[in-house]
């Protein structure tokens, strides 16, 4: 994993409490889990039927019938539970699942997110993320801050297809820690060595700085 | 009717052409692949495929999407299967995307006997179009519709001769509320044991949903 990607995966991993049921979503999300705090133990849910979802099995050890949400070979800690799909969507939709962290293609100020499909290009679908967007109680988007390109991310208005509406909570990028509020996007902790002017010229929304910003560990 | 265990050759001749089937399995786990390679012996086109993913290549769904039988899918993703990207791109086969909690809902309602339900996914998305939109109190829902198929694929840890089934682990996923939902429900079983061996606390989809079963499922192994 990239340093970017890692500093970003270690700073998600303070943002939940002991006993948290938390969806991670494939790739950089998933990494979060390698990060968590002492004294800090999640209840991971699965989309695809798993509570208490745990980590690789060891080589050898894989379960046919365990993955993850992005197909790998998964093992079920003590205390798990398996169940079909329409009680995984359930337990998601109905707000049992306390915080999903996912990736983004484009967030923007009002807290709507693009994950799912560039038109006429890549079209994945939308799989779960639909609904752990609108379902979970907090939604933390765990993403580098720019495109490859060096391309913004961070929008005003997203230009992609939605995958929905103001359900935004957090943005967590190798830059900082970001809050989406109804006034706009606070600016609550700077990466090491970021300035204002740094995060704001790599950000196409207008980003708010409050005088006390903490430095992002 | 106390004994539905069958072999692929009398599931082929009930497996007839132009229809909608459903196919269990997340990523290939608790994919019924000897139900599938069935579809391909029948060699069978114009097919409409209910599955959540088209799996990875080679494996399960995918097999037909590469074979290019399938006229349309109703999924909710298909990132894991380049080959299915290829085909919507070119216009070859039509999609329908289903957010993954939409997709299994309207399963069981269907199964259900429900008329549809509302859900608060999918508004102010892609996903609204076309459809009706009821408030009920200060929020926004989509009124979402059933789904049936005329066939049910579907793999079971353990089925008895009777056909209650028991699943395990994450192969479970859409299974139980594909049983539900087809016409004719087809199961591959990795383990066949005599009628009343499990104990009915034990059963996740009763006998009476169940049509045909063949031993099979171990592939994957």
């Amino acid at each position: 994993m990239s340093d970017a990607r890692a500093v970003i995966a270690k700073r998600v991993a303070r943002m939940f409490k002991d006993g948290d049921i938390v969806n991670l979503g494939i790739g950089l999300p998933t990494a979060v889990a390698n990060y968590l705090p002492e004294g800090i133990n999640l209840v991971i849910h699965s989309e695809n039927g798993v509570t208490m979802m745990g980590p690789k099995p060891l080589e050898g050890d894989e379960d046919k019938d365990v993955i993850d949400a992005g197909g790998r070979p998964s093992t079920i800690l003590p205390g798990g539970a398996c169940f079909d799909s329409a009680m995984s969507f359930a337990i998601i939709r109905g707000g049992h699942v306390d915080a999903t962290v996912l990736g983004a293609l484009q967030v923007d100020k009002n807290g709507n997110l693009a994950n799912w499909m560039v038109p006429g290009k890549v079209v994945p679908g939308m799989g779960g993320a639909m609904d752990l967007v609108v379902g979970a109680k907090k939604v933390i988007i765990a993403m580098e801050h720019s495109t490859k390109n060096g391309e913004f991310k961070i929008l005003k208005e997203c230009t992609l297809p939605l995958t929905a509406v103001a359900e935004v909570d957090w943005i967590v990028t190798e830059l900082g820690l970001m809050e989406i509020t109804k006034e706009g996007i606070i600016v609550r902790e700077l990466a090491p060595g970021i300035t204002p002017e740094e995060i704001q010229a790599k950000t196409e929304a207008g980003l708010i700085f409050p005088e006390n910003i903490a430095i992002m560990e | 009717m106390m004994d539905k265990v069958t072999n692929i050759e009398e599931i082929k001749k009930s497996v007839t052409a132009g229809k909608t089937i459903m196919i269990g399995g997340f990523l290939n786990v608790g994919a019924p692949e000897k139900l599938v390679d069935m579809l391909i012996e029948k060699d069978m086109k114009d097919l409409t495929i209910i599955t959540n993913d088209t799996s990875f290549p080679g494996k399960g769904p995918a097999k037909l999407i590469e074979r290019k039988m399938v006229k349309k899918l109703i999924c909710t993703h298909i990132g894991t299967n380049p080959e299915t990207g290829r085909q919507l791109n070119a216009g070859e086969i039509e999609v329908e995307f289903n957010p993954q909690g939409t997709f299994v809902e309207r399963i069981r309602s269907a199964g259900a006997g429900l008329g549809g339900f509302l859900t608060p996914t999918g508004v102010g998305t892609l996903v609204a179009q076309g459809k009706q939109i009821i408030s009920v109190g200060d929020r926004d829902y989509i009124l979402e519709l059933p789904l049936k198929a005329d066939i049910a694929l579907i793999k079971a840890w353990k089925a008895d001769r009777m056909g209650n089934l028991v699943y395990r682990r994450s192969a479970r996923n859409f299974t139980p509320l594909m049983a539900m939902a087809a016409e004719l429900v087809i199961v591959e079983a990795e383990n066949i044991v005599e009628t009343g061996s499990l104990d009915p606390d034990e059963v996740m989809t009763p006998s009476i949903l169940v049509d045909m079963i063949i031993p099979g499922g171990y592939e994957n192994e």
